[in-house]
């Protein structure tokens, strides 16, 4: 495609999807159902020639995908792949009303599945590796001995967060006394955290604001 | 005498019997599930050549893994053992969260004022636990709207998301009595793309202005799109998610937030089911154990920092060895 034309499409949309900052309206209405139609298209064709040709019909049927599937040449059928074959179709029984039902064993083999393989992942990640990460000594010596006040404070403040975070999600309990002083703390530390969080995100926002106005530029530089 | 026959002479047993029948029947179920699981998964492995030849070489056990399996068995026995202790009829507390309670206000308030509620189950497909979660928060919300005979959108980005979500609201409408009111073409496929999906959302919530809107489960750029657009027409808003980089976005644009395992803990809290509530219970037991081996790992660290011995090393070593 011609660069300018293309440059004129991009501002155009550009300036469409940035008119809802001013209010809804048919331009803005166009570049959305533009925007979602194309992208479900688009995504779509993906997903077919991405996903289920090459590990499915390329796996079930690899001398009629050979000229598709690269490495499928000279390779023999696979007919463990009739499995999900066979899961894959009883989603779309979903069109059937009288067959509708035979969707929930795909769907709680994909629900339960994953909870099982997401368990040993998040046990290491999300538990083990974190608490092993707040296992710190609270007071920190240099070599001589001698006492970093800053990297004591720091680790501190860690170990204390973390605990005290903790105990704000604790569902068990009522959170009175001390436990809802320690459990208040936890709030702050997690409100902190997110003010924090909330300032680095609105920085790479700016980088994304950026980026469209440049193209923006570099529209506005073919005209003038 | 009587005027009706007895048939037969009814033996009383006690409450805590049937309590003691209920656990064991429920744990014979949940063993059989897990064994039949098991082979499931051993037929599978042996059933795949590349994985059958991985463990030919390296064996079916990884030993260097073996604290993980003992946590996973400590932390899954506690589980398990509150969800027998639930199961058997024992009142489980669980304290309450902010937020939940006013799903029935919000529900309410669009019902008063004739307009629809939003639900966003968030961007992320059913192999994502926050997703499962928020579809048992859809259940537990479609039934009170099928009560206020109010209208429920639901648009989805995963093809999948929508089936689950179309069944669990259907289930839920069923349940509270009114299957007629249930409209498939309110839960609805939108696009995979993230923005295009977050547009086409923005779009409904300018174009038909729910009263309510809840953002519950993964989510992530979109978050403060969706958020302040949902804001900026008065809407009460409800979010919750276990993504932390969204979470600042949410409290800052929502009403109330459920941060973090609260998304999770808020389907125990609204059902009330024995099972989830034992789930929850059982978690705490687990941040419990965290909390005891942070506090005595820095403990030890610290000794071992400040007087250099081996032996607080070797003690160390021993008493964290599940953590190493």
């Amino acid at each position: 495609m011609d660069v300018t034309l293309q440059l004129w499409i991009d501002a155009a949309l550009t300036l469409m999807i940035l008119s809802f900052l001013y209010r809804d309206n048919p331009f803005y209405k166009f570049a959305e159902h533009l925007f979602v139609g194309v992208s479900a298209a688009y995504l779509m064709a993906i997903g077919f020639w991405d996903h289920l040709v090459p590990n499915l019909l390329g796996k079930l049927f690899p001398s009629l995908m050979s000229g598709v599937v690269p490495g499928a040449v000279g390779r023999s059928p696979d007919y463990y792949y009739i499995i999900p074959a066979v899961f894959g179709l009883l989603l779309l029984t979903r069109l059937v009303d009288r067959w509708a039902w035979l969707s929930r064993w795909a769907l709680a083999f994909i629900v339960g599945g994953s909870a099982g393989f997401n368990l040993p992942r998040f046990l290491d990640s999300d538990f083990i590796i974190q608490v092993q990460s707040t296992m710190i000594p609270l007071v920190v010596l240099d070599q001589s001995g001698n006492l970093l006040w800053g990297a004591s404070f720091s680790h501190i403040v860690l170990v204390l967060g973390v605990i005290c975070g903790l105990v704000y999600f604790f569902f068990s309990v009522e959170h009175k006394g001390v436990l809802g002083q320690v459990s208040r703390v936890g709030i702050w530390v997690l409100m902190v955290t997110f003010g924090a969080a909330f300032g680095y995100t609105v920085m790479a926002r700016i980088s994304l604001l950026t980026g469209r106005m440049e193209a923006l530029g570099a529209w506005l530089a073919t005209i003038f | 005498m009587p005027l009706h026959r007895t048939t037969s002479n009814p033996r009383t047993v006690s409450p805590s019997i049937v309590r003691l029948r209920a656990a064991l029947a429920y744990t014979a179920f949940a063993l059989t599930r897990a064994v039949l699981a098991y082979t499931a998964i051993i037929f599978t492995l042996q059933a795949d050549p590349i994985l059958a030849q991985a463990a030919s070489e390296s064996g079916w056990f990884n030993a260097d893994r073996t604290q993980a399996l003992v946590l996973g068995v400590i932390l899954t026995g506690a589980i398990l053992l509150y969800v027998v202790l639930a199961a058997s009829g024992r009142p489980l507390f669980i304290r309450k969260i902010a937020g939940l309670e006013t799903v029935e206000e919000a529900v309410g308030r669009a019902t008063e004022m004739g307009k629809p509620i939003l639900y966003v189950p968030g961007l992320n497909d059913m192999d994502e636990v926050q997703t499962i979660a928020s579809m048992n928060l859809l259940g537990h919300l479609a039934t009170i709207i099928a009560g206020y005979d109010s209208r429920l959108h639901v648009p989805v980005r995963k093809s999948l998301v929508m089936s689950v979500a179309r069944e669990t609201v259907q289930q839920s409408y069923l349940s509270a009595g009114r299957p007629d009111a249930y409209q498939e073409d309110d839960i609805h496929y939108v696009s995979d793309a993230q923005f295009a999906y977050a547009a086409a959302v923005d779009g409904i919530i300018v174009r038909e202005r729910p009263a309510a809107c809840f953002y519950l489960g993964g989510f992530y750029a979109e978050s403060l799109i969706l958020a302040e657009t949902g804001n900026s027409i008065g809407a009460i808003q409800i979010a919750g998610t276990a993504r932390p980089p969204q979470l600042p976005f949410f409290v800052a644009a929502c009403d109330y937030t459920l941060i973090g395992e609260e998304l999770f803990a808020a389907s125990a809290y609204l059902s009330k089911e024995p099972r989830m509530l034992g789930s929850l219970k059982g978690q705490d037991a687990g941040k419990g154990i965290a909390i005891v081996f942070i506090l005595a790992g820095s403990a030890l660290a610290t000794l071992e920092s400040i007087t250099g011995s081996e032996t607080v090393r070797e003690v160390s070593e021993i008493v964290l060895w599940l953590f190493r």
